[in-house]
């Protein structure tokens, strides 16, 4: 009821419906500002991402690494070019453990005498399999897939696989 | 520039601010200095290359080749760590005279987000360099970002543009650092001085409100221009005497032993010693940048005394809980590197909770036994409670910060600072 009134009294008071003319504009004027504002952030977010999805596309990048019989069994090879190390199990099995420790990503190195990767960032160690021997890193060393294909070993360097545990299903045999 | 001084100052100041033991005049040094590292920076710009292949050796050419390239790298190097400290300070003297109140709850924030900046600036300049040293301080402080939930590998893939450090991550930073952060520090110092303004001058004790108001000239512009002089002095001298570190170029596969991460998150880093990373790297840090924010919201009840330390109580309050806080983040350490590694004696148990948790309510229920022992009986005013939980956070960082750069040595192994 008393709402109508009001709205009469605005209707036939010329400098009441002045100020809603102007309510009226500056609503305009917000509007148009956070839609300049949404085109504004959606340019720079298309500016930033258009060119970012191109280059993401993951192509097999195989690297050679030798034939199996060059890899004797319990031994780790140093490939520091596809920053990897290839491991040879006692079973003979392959694995390619990457060189970044788990923990905050420093270079682990291979100690032949105890036969274990240590990081000398925080001085995490891990096995010959990648699993953590010493804390603070919690998850196995990341790995790369191995092919063999005609007696050649290759490692799929493009294809970096993360895992907690170790287990067989990540190793890879000569036929 | 005779206007420009005059232009940013009212004309007339309270004669009481003016005392140097109220200000220390810090704000105005991170001013200067800031001034300092644009002016440097530039110069810097004129030779740097900003690419994995010729940084290094852009740097190498400016060190050898170029007259005063030595110099000038040193002073934007020590100028750098000495801005982030003066802000430092500047944060404390401001928290410890009750400054972060009414008028200045705003400048408060704006104060952190300055902080924050200067942070940002150094770690995004560490690692133009492109050595050994930028190359793993790096690799270590972004890794860290991995460790927050959720999103934590998807952000520090976008922030270094790959799971490794790159051309791109090179790129980026130097962007962040030499165009959108400087542009940033810049319009922020200009708000927060018009703030400073607005809110009526530097606050002032109470006792000294009847002080006589002075002109600007010469009283607070004369002042001003010595302690200039005087930084500039130590800056340029330490400049000229200390040589900015720079190691071999960087080199991906193989990690300096130790790795530490840049100074200023060597704190951050001794947490990771002893805590798992989601309570080092992000629990902990998100918490008390929380409670930072939320101070000059905390409502008191009580009257602003605008004293250091509030009141006598609040001192000496405040000398307990800095002891209190040495000898328990000292013991602390001590205790988890060489009596009980809780990661290790419970194996069976996620280390988010042997590593995170366990030791994590240790700690507070340490500290509420301080509290229920000591504190409780001072009868302390809610801001003095505030303050006691400021000095403890403040003072366990400065001691975890020294004890990663200074006695933390090959293996990360504690040793003493002659052996680091
Ligand atoms: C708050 C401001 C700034 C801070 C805290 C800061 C800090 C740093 C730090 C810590 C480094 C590494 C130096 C070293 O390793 O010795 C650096 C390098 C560099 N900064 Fe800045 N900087 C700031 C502003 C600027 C500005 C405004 C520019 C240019 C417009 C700039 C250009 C550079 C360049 C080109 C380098 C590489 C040269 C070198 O490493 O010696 N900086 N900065
Ligand atoms: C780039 C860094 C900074 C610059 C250049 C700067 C500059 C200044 C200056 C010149 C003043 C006048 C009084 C004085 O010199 O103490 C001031 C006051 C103030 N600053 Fe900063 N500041 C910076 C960072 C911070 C930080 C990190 C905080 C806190 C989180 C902060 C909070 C305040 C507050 C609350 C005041 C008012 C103090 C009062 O009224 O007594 N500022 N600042
Ligand atoms: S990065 Fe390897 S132990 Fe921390």
């Amino acid at each position: 009821m008393n709402n109508r009134i009001k709205h009469q009294e605005e209707k036939d008071n010329p400098t009441k419906s002045e100020i809603s003319r102007r309510d009226f504009f500056g609503l305009i004027w917000k509007s148009l500002g956070v839609l300049v504002g949404i085109e504004v952030l959606g340019s720079i977010t298309a500016f930033f991402y258009s060119a970012k999805n191109k280059s993401t596309t993951v192509a097999k990048q195989l690297l050679e690494a030798g034939p199996v019989s060059s890899f004797g069994m319990n031994s780790v090879t140093a490939f520091m070019g596809g920053r990897f190390y290839l491991a040879r199990l006692q079973d003979g099995g392959f694995i390619a453990l990457s060189l970044r420790c788990t923990h905050l990503g420093c270079a682990i190195s291979w100690e032949e005498k105890r036969k274990r990767f240590i990081c000398p960032c925080h001085s995490s160690a891990f096995d010959i399999n990648g699993e953590v021997l010493n804390p603070p890193a919690a998850r196995a060393l990341d790995y790369y897939p191995v092919m063999i294909e005609n007696g050649i070993v290759k490692v799929d360097i493009g294809n970096l696989k993360e895992r907690n545990t170790f287990n067989k299903e990540q190793l890879t045999y000569a036929q | 520039m005779h206007n420009v001084l005059l232009h940013i100052h009212p004309a007339k100041v309270s004669e009481a601010s003016l005392r140097f033991n109220r200000t220390f005049g810090l704000g105005g040094m991170a001013a200067l200095l800031i001034v300092i590292q644009i002016v440097t920076g530039i110069l810097l710009r004129f030779y740097y290359v900003p690419s994995p292949a010729d940084a290094y050796n852009s740097i190498i050419f400016l060190k050898s080749q170029v007259i005063f390239g030595q110099f000038i790298r040193n002073t934007h190097h020590w100028s750098g760590v000495f801005l982030l400290l003066i802000a430092f300070l500047h944060f404390l003297r401001v928290f410890l005279t009750g400054a972060y109140r009414d008028a200045r709850k705003i400048n408060w924030l704006f104060g952190l987000v300055l902080l924050l900046l200067i942070v940002f600036s150094n770690f995004t300049g560490y690692l133009l360099p492109w050595d050994q040293l930028a190359y793993w301080a790096i690799t270590v402080g972004t890794t860290i970002i991995s460790y927050l939930p959720l999103a934590g590998n998807g952000l520090r893939t976008m922030i270094i543009g790959g799971k490794e450090l790159n051309a791109g991550t090179l790129q980026t930073f130097f962007n962040f650092h030499t165009a959108v952060l400087p542009f940033l520090l810049l319009v922020l110092v200009l708000y927060h001085f018009w703030r400073v303004r607005k809110a009526g001058g530097v606050l002032i004790p109470e006792t000294d409100e009847k002080a006589e108001m002075v002109p600007v000239m010469p009283n607070l512009v004369f002042r001003e221009f010595i302690v200039a002089l005087v930084l500039l002095a130590v800056v340029l001298i330490f400049s000229a005497l200390v040589n900015a570190p720079l190691h071999e170029k960087a080199n991906p596969a193989y990690s300096m032993n130790p790795t530490k991460a840049p100074w200023y998150f060597a704190g951050v880093q001794e947490l990771l010693m002893h805590f798992h990373p989601f309570f080092a790297a992000f629990i902990i840090p998100a918490g008390v940048m929380v409670f930072l924010a939320w101070i000059p919201f905390i409502r008191s009840g009580d009257k602003p005394t605008r004293h250091w330390f509030f009141s006598e109580k609040g001192k000496q309050s405040s000398k307990a809980t800095a002891l209190f806080a040495v000898v328990i983040t000292v013991a602390g350490i001590l205790f988890n590197q060489y009596v009980l590694n809780f990661e290790i004696a419970m194996p069976k148990i996620p280390a988010l909770v042997s590593n995170g948790i366990i030791p994590l309510v240790i700690l507070l229920f340490l500290m509420a036994i301080y509290y229920w022992i000591y504190i409780k009986r001072l009868r302390l005013s809610r801001s003095e409670l505030v303050q006691v939980l400021f000095v403890f956070l403040i003072v366990a960082f400065i001691v975890l910060t020294i004890a990663g750069i200074f006695f933390r040595g090959k293996d990360m192994e504690l040793t003493f600072p002659w052996r680091v």
